[in-house]
């Protein structure tokens, strides 16, 4: 077995034995998805709210895998001085950030799998998705969430990391147009949440999922600046240990 | 060739300097114990020579590498056992040493080194449930796992109970036996007196002995017994030629080893002060001082 796959399967084991982690990867978004779809209460502008649900959850899940689940994993693994182990090993910087990627990919691949999967059946109807615009929104909102996610991991104390991460979920969950639409909230903090990476990828999802975006252009550009910025913060204040 | 080279290092953090000036080498086939009090400079030592960070001035030679810059390949070669931590909490014995036996891919058996840690019965237990000992078997099994030519381990007995210590011990000196280069950290005085044939001592950040252990002890012998407590010792003092000094309700008379008559002449002069002033004499011994009291004497204070 090659040293990357020896990680991979490492970070794949600590995602599956995290249980917080997986509730925050797949049982929220899957819960808010069943919820908000069944028990109509969201002022979704949309005849059949699961229609603007799913590009949003969808979202959420990218935030939830690269953001949330990324960063504390990692917060707690610098706290616990695993990066600080492992950094004495072969492996090299490299090929740990690849393997972390990697984890995150199979994670994604598995939520949207399963959220894809409940949308049908609870009805979803794509109209001319692209789904390969989809995936290049998944990738750039995966780079762009990852990069929070670190750098929040590679700043703070593990338990403080913690509470960040989940704090951050919590407001970019109400004011990332996930669920709410963003032209329902009050009109600063509609404006701010457009330059949010939460509501920029839930806006391009929508329109290459629905043909349903309302400000597609600035959104790939908000998508594509944090895609690039967050990482490149990210790597440039990492503390190892 | 030696195994370590440290050559002048500095290692300044801010202002403070934690190391300076420090020069010593580690030989394959030896364990040599890096000494000293906590904050006393040992662990920015070893993290240096294990590539963590850059010396401030001076150089560091690990396998004729310099660990900083050629971290990657000099790691494939090199154990490291951290003072505490580097597990995360739920991971599980078995698949951490598995995981590390194939990362270093030096042909080490995943079983085999959990026997020889004496894990097997926590096989399947997570990290966090392990006690301090085998805590430290297992981060001493992902130093083995390199296969190591040279082995960094700081505090390896650490919070261990006796039964784990001397299981550590003993891997410890297979490892050194084996030809590894085995550089250990501790501030157990009595662990590297067990453990090691070079002692380092380290104090306030510089080197304050340097030799082989044997060498060390034997360049300082004492002379120590009890009396009562109302003995004179300063007139002692004067008779033997010697300073006397009381140390834990022993009178303790230290001296260099210049000959073997020298003792005897010693306890000899000693004794018959004693008997004329008709005091008693108890628990008298004449041999090389321990580490303890080398370093107590080096350092002019307490550990």
């Amino acid at each position: 077995m090659s040293t990357l796959t020896t990680q991979l399967r490492a970070e794949l084991n600590v995602v599956r034995r995290n249980g917080e982690q997986l509730l925050v990867t797949l049982g929220i978004p899957l819960l808010l998805l069943g919820f908000f779809s069944v028990v109509d209460v969201l002022p979704t502008n949309e005849e059949d709210p699961v229609n603007f649900l799913v590009p949003g959850i969808l979202a959420l899940a990218v935030m939830s895998t690269s953001m949330v689940s990324l960063g504390i994993a990692t917060g707690f693994e610098r706290s616990y001085l695993v990066l600080k182990r492992l950094a004495a090993t072969p492996l090299g910087t490299s090929r740990l950030i690849a393997a972390k990627t990697l984890s995150i990919a199979v994670v994604e691949a598995v939520q949207m799998i399963l959220l894809i999967s409940l949308g049908f059946i609870l009805g979803w109807s794509p109209e001319q998705a692209n789904w390969l615009l989809a995936l290049c929104a998944v990738v750039l909102g995966t780079f762009a969430f990852a990069g929070i996610g670190l750098f929040l991991a590679g700043n703070l104390r593990g338990e403080v990391n913690l509470a960040a991460s989940n704090g951050l979920y919590l407001v970019l969950l109400l004011i990332g147009g996930i669920v709410f639409p963003l032209d329902k909230l009050p009109g600063a903090l509609s404006a701010i949440s457009r330059c949010l990476p939460t509501a920029a990828l839930s806006d391009v999802l929508r329109d290459a999922l629905m043909s349903a975006g309302q400000h597609t252009t600035s959104s790939w550009i908000v998508l594509l600046v944090w895609a690039i910025a967050a990482p490149a913060v990210a790597a440039k204040t990492f503390k190892w240990n | 060739m030696s195994a370590v080279v440290v050559e002048n290092l500095t290692i300044r953090y801010g202002d403070f300097v934690a190391v300076d000036n420090v020069s010593f080498q580690a030989e394959f086939g030896e364990v040599t114990a890096i000494l000293g009090p906590n904050g006393a400079g040992k662990t920015s030592t070893i993290e240096t020579c294990e590539g963590y960070r850059a010396p401030t001035s001076g150089s560091v030679q690990v396998l004729q590498k310099n660990p900083f810059t050629q971290r990657t390949s000099l790691h494939s070669e090199v154990g490291v056992m951290l003072q505490e931590g580097g597990v995360y909490p739920s991971a599980r014995v078995h698949e951490t040493i598995a995981q590390y036996c194939a990362l270093y891919n030096r042909g080490v058996d995943p079983a085999t080194l959990l026997t020889a840690v004496d894990l097997e019965s926590k096989a399947s237990s997570t990290w966090r449930r392990l006690s301090g000992g085998e805590k430290q078997r297992m981060l001493l099994a992902l130093a083995l796992a390199a296969r190591p030519r040279v082995a960094f381990l700081d505090e390896p007995t650490s919070g261990v109970d006796i039964n784990g210590r001397d299981a550590i011990r003993h891997i410890i000196n297979d490892l050194a036996a084996n030809g590894t280069a085995v550089v250990l950290a501790t501030h157990e005085l009595d662990e590297a007196e067990r453990l090691a044939q070079r002692v380092v001592l380290f104090h306030q950040g510089k080197i304050v002995a340097n030799a082989p252990l044997a060498t060390m002890r034997s360049a300082q012998h004492e002379l120590r017994f009890s009396s009562t407590p109302t003995l004179n010792v300063q007139e002692l003092s004067t008779h033997i030629g010697l300073q006397v000094v009381v140390h834990q309700e022993h009178f303790v008379v230290r001296f260099e080893d210049i000959d073997s008559a020298f003792s005897s002449e010693l306890v000899q002069r000693v004794s018959t002060w004693l008997n004329d002033k008709n005091l008693p004499l108890n628990n008298l011994s004449v041999g090389a001082q321990r580490l303890e009291d080398i370093f107590r004497h080096l350092t002019g204070g307490t550990q």
